[in-house]
């Protein structure tokens, strides 16, 4: 008994090392967290600077900022840079942070290889940025690199590639380092129906990454050999076939939609029924909407291509398949409605952006409905009508699941309390500026106007200027928010260990700020 | 000769109907139009159908949300529920949404099953995708031709051009020569690529299919109304995706016919003088 109090107490000395080496080589889960989250951070300011570029130009019809083809590459580079940089690392910070911590594990159970799958990502995104300064610059077809055009990309093309193999690696290593834990590394008594909702949709949408991401890889290097070692398998008159990348792309595309959505999901699972003050309504029946869910992303994913000419029976199951994504998703919003019901609701900074992610993530599911419809697709695709769409789920969905679960845990990561005033106006400006930046891209498409175009006719001019206000809006009170978490980690009111007034979950039961080790010793589930 | 002038004169009559139509849609339109075909006009029904499921819905989901906000905030002495589950309410909300998706399913399966239906047609087009114009082939006809994006609103797109954007007709939905076909006439298009993916879209035909390398995609389309129909490539095909509009110039069954004819003549001619197709204004 004593040696085993002996051993944990050696293992507290041996903190954190000091200066810059702790980041490099540390394998403490809270340490490469924290290292995730300051990357996607310093990736939303990188990835919306490009976004601003882009509304500076379409403020006005006319071309005055940027060429049509620097256009293009910022289309391009945005999306990546936001997908695979931005909002796939900071779930990747929440998973690294939380999961242990939620399920009453020491440590991830596998450090040096979350070590590992971390510091590829700046080395990934420093070469996609670094296609920049190449001749013909960077990649300019669209983020879902359709070929024939892709394959008319400069020096950048072979970059581009590399570094989506790179992001796909660190990814798939996190995906199995976090499988591994959550089904390894669980206190006993926490049987698998108990885990916290976070840590089920992390579960889920670890399978999903691994099942998506190497169909990627492949479909890219398909196009690498194409391009460079004489395939044809996207080249016509080689006998390929352009489509056949198209399915391979989406075949990726739709799970990697889910595994964005589906930590948001978990996050706001979290926060809504603390702030509630109630448990969560219907825990497994969100749990099997979310395995549903995640099953249905991988039979859906032609309705991203109702337009290449498939055949009336494959259009017609790929429709129907989509219209039944609603059924689990709604089934999620009712529950955490449900949460909300006769519970004794407070609005903190984090339940507001719960809140603010439940009504505008269900107009984006809306509109994911109306396009689930084939022949209506038919007039929604490519247009500033899809833009809406998936920017509603996955600005006021995924990015504002993502601020919320910042503004949740922050207390506990940094032991003091945030500026409550300050993130309730940051939650105020963002929700104000994120409506008018995408709600008039709605009418922007249903007029007609079609995405990815730097130049438009005079009848779309009002609708863009008041989606560029919107956008410089949005990306300016975001300063706010690295203000807030800057002004907390240096200091403020000290938080408890419980934090919130009422709480579910361990990691409410260790000291704020959490300490380097946690639970060295597996807590006792009743 | 007679026939362009009738043709200026059917111009100029439509020109401040077109000014008043452009004014009207101009600015701030929100709604999908329901277009000039048969298609255009069930899918503007469907999506009518759709939009307001989803306003229903969204007005008893938000509404049921919004009560939550006001009526559950925390006030003193009131205890929160603890329950967390109710299995009725759990099937309701999953059977209901069932079925609503299976009245949508129904409208919408047999909307496709007639969009997909291009048996019957009178005349066949032949559409190909180029980065960064149109070209149009009458088949069986020999006449074809390249259409590209007028002059007028090349010049004012260009990087800071000086010219301001509203001063210039139809800006970026002109083209130097339009696609020019009959009215009331069941029209089966075939569209491919010379180069990389385009997608020939006219909203007012409801009409928006990929334009593919190696692939021949084929679809119809009636229209009735003759009149000028503009649209706009919808697929991302580099640095000019932006400026290959869509002009289509559709004319009475004879004005129509004449047209060709006049067509097939200047193309022979062309034949002999110059290899290129330029008729007269």
């Amino acid at each position: 008994m004593s040696a085993t109090a002996q051993d944990i107490h050696d293992h507290h000395d041996h903190g954190p090392a000091s200066g810059l080496m702790r980041w490099v080589t540390t394998t403490n889960h809270k340490d490469i967290g924290t290292l995730y989250l300051v990357f996607a951070l310093v990736m939303l300011f990188v990835g919306g600077g490009m976004a601003l570029v882009i509304r500076a130009e379409l403020f006005q019809p006319g071309i005055q900022f940027v060429n049509p083809d620097f256009f293009n590459q910022m289309t391009t580079v945005h999306a990546l840079i936001m997908v695979f940089g931005m909002i796939m690392p900071a779930f990747a910070g929440f998973a690294n942070w939380m999961i242990p911590m939620m399920i009453g594990a020491p440590d991830m159970a596998l450090p040096r290889l979350n070590n590992w799958s971390f510091w590829l990502l700046p080395f990934a995104g420093v070469m996609l940025l670094a296609t920049f300064l190449m001749p013909g610059g960077a990649p300019a077809a669209g983020w879902t690199l359709y070929p024939p055009l892709s394959l008319q990309g400069g020096n950048s093309f072979p970059f581009t590639i590399f570094s989506i193999h790179l992001l796909g690696i660190s990814s798939i290593m996190a995906s199995i380092n976090i499988i591994v834990t959550i089904l390894n590394m669980r206190a006993p008594g926490m049987t698998l129906l108990k885990m916290p909702l976070f840590v089920w949709a992390w579960l889920i949408t670890a399978y999903l990454l691994i099942g998506a991401m190497p169909v990627l890889a492949g479909g890219v290097t398909m196009l690498l050999t194409d391009q460079f070692f004489g395939t044809s398998f996207f080249n016509a008159a080689g006998g390929g076939d352009p489509v056949l990348f198209q399915h391979i792309f989406w075949f990726f595309g739709h799970p990697e939609v889910y595994i964005i959505i589906l930590p948001a999901f978990g996050i706001v699972s979290q926060i809504i029924p603390t702030f509630s003050r109630k448990p969560l309504f219907g825990h497994e029946s969100m749990v099997f909407a979310t395995a549903a869910i995640g099953f249905l992303s991988y039979i859906v994913w032609a309705h991203h291509m109702f337009t290449v000419g498939m055949p009336l029976a494959g259009q017609l199951f790929f429709m129907m398949s989509t219209m039944l994504i609603a059924v689990p998703t709604g089934v999620k919003i009712f529950n955490w409605i449900s949460t909300m019901w006769r519970g004794s609701l407070t609005f903190e900074t984090p339940m507001l952006f719960a809140v603010g992610f439940l009504f505008m993530f269900t107009i984006g599911g809306f509109s994911g409905l109306m396009m689930a419809v084939a022949p209506v697709d038919f007039q929604y695709h490519d247009t500033y009508f899809i833009v809406a769409h998936f920017h509603y789920v996955l600005v006021p969905g995924a990015l504002f699941a993502a601020l919320g679960g910042a503004y949740y845990w922050l207390p506990k990561w940094t032991g003091h309390m945030y500026d409550e005033t300050l993130g309730k106006v940051h939650f105020w400006l963002s929700t104000i500026f994120v409506n008018l930046l995408f709600f008039p891209q709605h009418f922007l498409g249903l007029a007609g106007m079609p995405r990815r175009i730097p130049d438009y006719a005079v009848q779309f001019a009002d609708w863009n200027m008041w989606s560029s206000i919107g956008a410089f809006g949005f990306g300016f009170s975001q300063l706010l928010f690295v203000y807030v978490v800057i002004k907390c980690v240096r200091g403020g009111e000290k938080a408890s260990s419980k934090v919130w007034d009422r709480p579910f979950g361990l990691e409410w039961t260790v000291p704020s700020p959490a300490p380097y080790h946690t639970f060295e010793k597996a807590p006792e589930i009743k | 000769m007679s026939l362009m002038r009738t043709l200026n004169y059917r111009v100029l009559a439509a020109a401040p109907m077109l000014l008043f139509l452009s004014v009207a849609r101009a600015d701030w339109q929100m709604n999908l139009p329901p277009g000039v075909t048969e298609i255009s006009r069930r899918i503007y029904d469907l999506h009518m159908l759709v939009l307001w499921v989803c306003v229903v819905i969204g007005v008893i989901v938000f509404g049921a949300m919004a009560y939550a906000l006001v009526a559950f905030r925390r006030k003193e002495g009131v205890k929160p529920a603890t329950w967390d589950h109710s299995t009725t309410a759990e099937i309701v909300w999953t059977v209901i949404p069932v079925l609503i998706l299976v009245a949508i399913a129904v409208p919408s399966a047999r909307a496709l099953v007639f969009i997909e239906d291009t048996r019957g047609a009178d005349f066949s087009i032949k559409i190909t995708g180029y980065q960064w114009k149109w070209n149009y082939e009458y088949l069986d006809e020999g006449v074809s031709f390249f259409s590209s994006l007028a002059e007028p609103s090349n010049e004012a797109r260009q990087k800071n051009s000086g010219i301001d954007p509203g001063s210039v007709e139809n800006y970026l939905l002109e083209v130097d020569q339009p696609l020019v076909l009959p009215a009331g006439v069941k029209i089966r298009y075939l569209l491919t690529s010379n180069d990389v993916n385009h997608a020939w879209w006219v909203q007012a035909f409801g009409v928006k299919r990929d334009a593919i390398p190696g692939y021949i995609n084929e679809g119809w389309f009636q229209v009735d109304e003759p009149g000028t129909y503009r649209g706009q490539c919808a697929e991302l095909c580099g640095k000019d995706h932006g400026f290959m509009p869509i002009v289509v110039e559709v004319l009475p069954k004879e004005d129509f016919e004449a047209w060709l004819a006049e067509q097939r003549a200047a193309t022979a001619v062309a034949a002999v003088s110059h290899p290129t197709t330029a008729p007269a204004d």
